[in-house]
């Protein structure tokens, strides 16, 4: 009786988060499947309309911006390329980081740490003058590259996989050392394969990262054909079902990613090996 | 010249601590060497110098001819099993043993035969396809010597390996790493602080003290001439007795009994030891004391008394009628005796 209680207690408390959650979504979703005319003499609306292909396929392919230079399509084109990069780079970097740092002889290794991990204190936003003059010294603005690189490293990331690589067994790489592996292979062979979850759980983490990257962006590209997403949300459209159309899409590219790799998400998180 | 030869290995740590000092020995090809000695010891950072996961502060190691002081483990031609077996958790039980053959770049086909054959060998040809993580210490036992067996090194290494598993199983594996080494004929050396294990894998026993070879020999030179009063101490159970005494022309003194020694040694301070299973006791024995405690053992028992204020044990056969509290007569005969020079700590 009191586990039937409790289960529809938390049941209950649940239930209300998700609410809290999901309804402002479905409003935005319902709304924007209604005419702009409909919603401003209607207000937001619980229920769906019929505009829902008229709505978003506009969206889509209208040519936006201040030139009118660029559609949402293209705009989701580059946040993902922008979000995957960043993301792909990331864990490339930290995964080779925390290996060097945990299993070569390093002298101060620690120390190169700290250093690494300290520069979470200093994030994009503090640094962004230096990082526009080297970005463009290198001619990289308005390109993919320079959206990319000057936020591909991550201390965070590859403080995750320092305390994971640590928490092998040394016994692992000696019995691969007897068995003839050298560091190369020992990095191919062993610990990529035993951090998948976590290469999952940092890609993920970046990814969204990387997708809601406003003010980098903003700065580093003149062009508007490298307009991104949340750039876009901030420009938007004059009509207010077209913007509650584009919201909805510009949630689909993260929920996507970790829908595939949501599996392997959690057992990263959650590793405690 | 020796199929393995260590001379004057020394061991220091970063820290300073001396881990092995000055250490020689010599192993013959196909023999089973069985390092032995309290946690600490040394022996196992002599085992990991061997393999090459451990530098060697001083000293010379060869193998097969050659001196090996500096090449890669990798290279070395030797297998290790680890106490805690090591195995590659991502990879199935076929590809944990294949993984070594693999780098040294032979043929799939011999890969699969290789494996499955011992596999076979070793009963786990059930198991090739299942992860480390699905497998009971027993079967990841057999895997970590499959995958060490497959390889047909110069030299196996074994560290504690069996230290994890059940008294039960842990016989059971013994008896096998014995029947798979004659079978083999492979050179091994194995580590324990198990002094059963030690007697009944060996074919030779180097004890080590505090980086120190104590004594080398067959477990039966180890236990009937014990070189050190250490090894007396260390090999055997229950421990053999050792009587702080005084000897005077072959006659050795402890508290007011009187043991002949047959020979006309003199010392001052000596310690004399005996087995517990050498006091015969007898209804005419020489000497008698009370047994303050009697300890059951099935087959055997164990009395513990005193001589003096000092404690001994004896072993008898548990069909002899004997109760705490009783008084017993016994015999030490003077042949059955070990004596240490305290001085030196060496046999006498």
């Amino acid at each position: 009786m009191t586990k039937y209680i409790s289960s529809t207690i938390n049941h209950f408390i649940l239930s209300i988060g998700l609410l809290i959650m999901v309804v402002p979504i479905w409003i935005i979703f319902a709304s924007s499947t209604h005419s702009s005319l409909f919603i401003n003499t209607n207000g937001l609306q619980f229920f769906l309309g019929d505009n829902f292909i008229d709505n978003y396929s506009r969206v889509l392919f209208k040519q936006s911006g201040f030139f009118n230079e660029i559609t949402a399509l293209k705009m989701f084109f580059n946040s993902f390329v922008m979000a995957t990069g960043i993301a792909t780079l990331s864990v490339i970097t930290s995964l080779m980081a925390a290996y060097g740092l945990v299993y070569f002889k390093v002298k101060y290794a620690t120390f190169i740490f700290w250093l690494i991990f300290i520069t979470l204190l200093v994030p994009l936003e503090l640094r962004i003058m230096p990082s526009y003059i080297v970005m463009s010294k290198l001619n990289l603005v308005n390109t993919f590259a320079g959206l990319i690189l000057p936020i591909s490293a991550s201390a965070i990331a590859t403080f995750f996989f320092r305390q994971f690589y640590k928490s092998i067994p040394d016994e692992l790489l000696e019995a691969a050392k007897l068995d003839g592996t050298n560091s190369f292979r020992f990095f191919i062979d062993f610990l990529i394969p035993l951090s998948k979850t976590m290469i999952a759980a940092v890609f993920i983490f970046m990814f969204v990262f990387g997708y809601n990257q406003y003010l980098w962006p903003l700065i580093m590209t003149t062009s508007e054909q490298y307009w991104t997403v949340v750039m876009g949300l901030k420009t938007m459209y004059g009509s207010i079902a077209d913007r509650f159309a584009f919201v909805i899409m510009s949630m689909i590219p993260p929920v996507i990613i970790i829908i595939f790799l949501q599996k392997l998400f959690i057992q990263g998180i959650f590793q405690n090996k | 010249m020796s199929f393995l030869e260590l001379q004057n290995i020394t061991k220091i740590y970063p820290n300073g601590t001396k881990a092995v000092n000055e250490t020689s020995l010599n192993i013959e090809n196909g023999e089973f060497v069985v390092f032995v000695g309290p946690s600490g010891c040394g022996k196992s950072t002599l085992l990991r110098m061997i393999a090459g996961l451990e530098d060697i502060t001083n000293g010379e190691i060869s193998l097969d001819g050659n001196i090996i002081n500096k090449i890669d483990p990798s290279e070395r031609d030797v297998a290790m099993v680890f106490q805690n077996y090591a195995l590659y958790p991502h990879m199935s039980v076929f590809n944990n043993m294949a993984y070594g053959l693999k780098n040294r770049g032979i043929s799939k086909e011999e890969i699969n035969n290789k494996v499955n054959d011992v596999a076979k060998l070793l009963e786990i040809d059930q198991l090739l396809t299942r992860k480390p993580s699905m497998l009971s210490g027993g079967q990841r036992q057999r895997v970590a010597m499959g995958r060490a067996i497959v390889r047909n090194p110069k030299i196996f290494l074994f560290d504690e390996p069996l230290s994890n598993l059940d008294a039960k199983l842990r016989n059971q594996m013994r008896l096998e790493i014995k029947r798979l080494q004659r079978q083999m004929g492979v050179t091994s050396i194995f580590v324990t602080h198990d002094q059963t294990e030690a007697m009944t894998l060996g074919d030779r026993i180097v004890v080590i003290n505090n980086g120190v070879v104590e004594q080398v020999g067959t477990p039966k030179e180890i236990y009937s001439k014990p070189n050190t009063k250490f090894v007396a101490e260390f090999i055997g159970s229950p421990q053999m007795n050792l009587f702080n005494c005084k000897i005077e022309n072959g006659i050795a003194h402890i508290a007011d009994m009187k043991i002949n020694l047959n020979n006309s040694t003199n010392l001052d301070d000596a310690t004399l030891g005996i087995r517990p299973d050498d006091i015969l006791i007898s209804d005419n024995g020489k000497h008698s004391c009370v047994a303050n405690l009697v300890e059951y053992l099935g087959s055997d028992m164990i009395i513990y008394s005193k001589i003096g204020d000092q404690e001994f044990s004896c072993k008898l056969s548990s069909k002899i009628n004997l109760n705490s509290g009783d008084t017993f007569k016994f015999d030490i005969s003077g042949t059955s005796v070990h004596l240490f020079d305290n001085t030196t700590g060496s046999r006498v």
